[in-house]
């Protein structure tokens, strides 16, 4: 049987989508048992919604004052003393996972899978390297526990309706005070998140100013989609940090994603290859985006994106 | 801040188009063009920047490899480095094992503060920052786009997925760089040719002594799923009618 311990992600509130692909990836090792483990001030809530997840047999809660935050730190050592008995330890592929899961593994001596993207056997997976350019199948030795950050666009999120069991723990482990959180700027808006949206419409240095942008937002205010960028258009500020789509920004998989004035370098087209649907305007007949879009339009973006707004509105 | 280390790794340069060898057993890196992985780049910059706000702290680039690395401490050296170590080793190293020799070099050196690349973009793995901060139990900070140093204590801006999260770190710790953290500057001829003078040691990853990690198999190496050729349309109308019999609008 494969023991499989999952790092749920949470804002106190929600449970992240993240972890529901988590466990779809989990679900896909045979014979598998799941455990979702949540850390924080209070996790009664996501405690909840986790145990809600089809699939997942038990949750585990570690509250404590000292885990309001994520900081790897301190979450690291507090995993790594709960692993034992474990053969899989899943994270998110997020800012979360990404950050904290390599800290783990290490504490645990064992090496990581980052982005594991299919599931061939329990120790058998494949993962993408240089930037999506090639996938490799990697075999782990079943002998260690197995570390692996879940590329979260590869999973269907698992749906609700499983009824798991909820325990606490406590655990005896000293933290270190060496590191602390100071606090969050987001640009939280009333928007779709970006990695879970359906539809997501983005736009690249093309679009020329944070003013211009706003045409974007108009149009995906119209189809309740979620405002992506490419590294170029937040490069020089048009769009923020958190907008960015490609191999060092989000990896997403919407059913459509729109590109506007994207010209598709790879580094772009590794965050969407997993787009059911790619839409991409462009005024270069030649721009590489075409190479990879489902529907391709030549034009001008200025022009296409006021008239899409309106079509679609009427 | 009187030492900063700078971790550099020698990576496929990213203008090139990596391909599966027909095989399967690896990509194809006969006479590609090799650069500083440009996360550590910007960690470089960062390093000097420091510096050159008046800390005065010296620059050691590390980077474990092949002797061919050289030309990339070479890089790290006229970029404005005061000093490189190479590590050389013909092994690919997997990021627990690089983790493990900088830690060995880390302890050696007494950096205040360690700099790596949020990710190499060569296995795009994103760990042996954090790895080293584990095995070393030092506080990380990664995905930085903003890092102050204050005495013995750093401010690090971190780029997460909600926003910019900003934590408080006792030095000595590890940094790993965000591409917004600044934008590294351009060697010029000069500092090439001052950068021969400068100190490039050498040693053998084995006589650091590091037990040698285990690490994964691998099976085989795969060019990815390719898209279908899609529709080209004429206009925005023609855009509609697509989406609508795709049912996406
Ligand atoms: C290590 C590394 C990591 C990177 N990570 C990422 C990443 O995560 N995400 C990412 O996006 N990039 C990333 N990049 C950058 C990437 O290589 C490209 O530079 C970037 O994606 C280009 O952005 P762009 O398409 O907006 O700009 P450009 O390449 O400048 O393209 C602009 C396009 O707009 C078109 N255009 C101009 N005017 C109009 C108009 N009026 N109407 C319609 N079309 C118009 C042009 O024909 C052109 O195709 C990374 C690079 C490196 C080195
Ligand atoms: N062999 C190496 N030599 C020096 N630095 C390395 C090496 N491997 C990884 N690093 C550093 O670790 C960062 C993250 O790499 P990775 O975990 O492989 O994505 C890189 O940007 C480098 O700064």
């Amino acid at each position: 049987m494969s023991k499989i311990l999952i790092l749920g992600e949470h804002d106190a509130k929600t449970l992240n989508p993240a972890t529901h692909k988590c466990v779809t990836c989990a679900k896909a090792i045979p014979g598998s048992h799941i455990t979702v483990l949540l850390l924080g001030a209070d996790t009664a809530a996501v405690a909840a919604q986790a145990a809600a997840i089809q699939g997942v047999d038990e949750v585990v809660r570690i509250d404590r004052a000292e885990n309001a935050h994520p900081l790897a730190a301190s979450f690291a050592p507090q995993i790594a003393a709960l692993a034992t008995g474990y053969t899989h330890l899943f994270g998110p592929s997020t800012s979360f996972g990404k950050d904290l899961t390599p800290r783990v593994a290490a504490l645990l001596g064992v090496p990581q899978v980052s982005d594991l993207m299919a599931v061939d056997g329990a120790y058998r997976f494949r993962r993408p390297i240089y930037a999506g350019n090639a996938i490799v199948t990697l075999e782990a030795d079943p002998a260690r526990i197995l570390v692996a950050t879940v590329r979260v666009a590869s999973f269907e999120a698992a749906p609700s309706g499983g009824a798991a069991t909820i325990s606490s723990r406590t655990l005896d482990v000293s933290l270190p005070s060496h590191t602390r959180y100071v606090g969050v700027h987001t640009g939280a808006t009333d928007r779709p998140d970006l990695q879970t949206a359906a539809r997501v419409v983005s736009g690249g240095r093309a679009l020329g100013s944070a003013e211009n942008f706003k045409l974007l937002f108009d149009l995906a205010s119209k189809i309740g989609a979620a405002v992506g960028a490419s590294r170029a258009a937040v490069d020089a500020g048009y769009a923020s940090n958190e907008m960015q789509v490609g191999q060092t920004g989000k990896i997403i998989a919407p059913q459509v994603y729109f590109a506007f004035g994207i010209s598709g370098a790879i580094q772009h087209l590794t965050g969407i290859k997993d787009a059911r649907t790619i839409v991409a305007v462009n005024k270069d007949p030649e721009a590489p985006i075409f190479e990879v879009a489902d529907v391709g339009l030549v034009g001008d973006l200025f022009q296409v994106v006021p008239e899409l707004s309106r079509l679609i509105g009427a | 801040m009187q030492k900063i280390m700078v971790c550099i790794k020698r990576v496929v340069d990213y203008n090139v188009r990596v391909r599966v060898k027909p095989d399967e057993s690896g990509v194809m890196l006969e006479g590609v063009k090799m650069s500083v992985n440009p996360f550590d780049e910007i960690a470089l910059e960062e390093a000097l920047r420091i510096k050159e706000r008046g800390t005065n702290a010296e620059v050691l680039a590390v980077s474990i490899g092949v002797a061919d690395t050289q030309q990339q401490l070479r890089t790290a050296l006229a970029m404005g480095a005061d000093r490189a170590l190479l590590v050389q080793t013909d092994q690919p190293l997997d990021p627990l094992a690089a983790a493990h020799a900088l830690l060995a070099i880390a302890k050696k050196e007494n950096p205040d503060l360690v700099l790596l690349g949020k990710q190499a973009i060569d296995d795009d793995a994103n760990q042996t920052g954090q790895m080293l901060a584990a095995l070393w139990n030092r506080p990380q900070a990664t995905y930085a786009s903003k890092l102050a140093i204050d005495g013995t204590k750093a401010t690090v801006t971190r780029e997460v997925d909600a926003g910019l999260e900003t934590i408080e770190v006792d030095l000595p710790a590890v940094v790993t760089v965000d591409l917004r953290l600044n934008e590294p500057r351009y060697v010029k001829l000069p500092d090439i040719m001052k950068a021969k003078k400068k100190p490039l040691d050498v040693i053998a990853l084995d006589s650091l002594g590091v037990p040698s990690p285990v690490s994964f198999k691998i099976v085989k190496t795969e060019p990815p799923a390719q898209r279908q050729k899609g529709i080209m349309v004429k206009d925005v109308s023609e855009l509609v009618d697509a989406l609508k019999k795709k049912g996406l609008i």
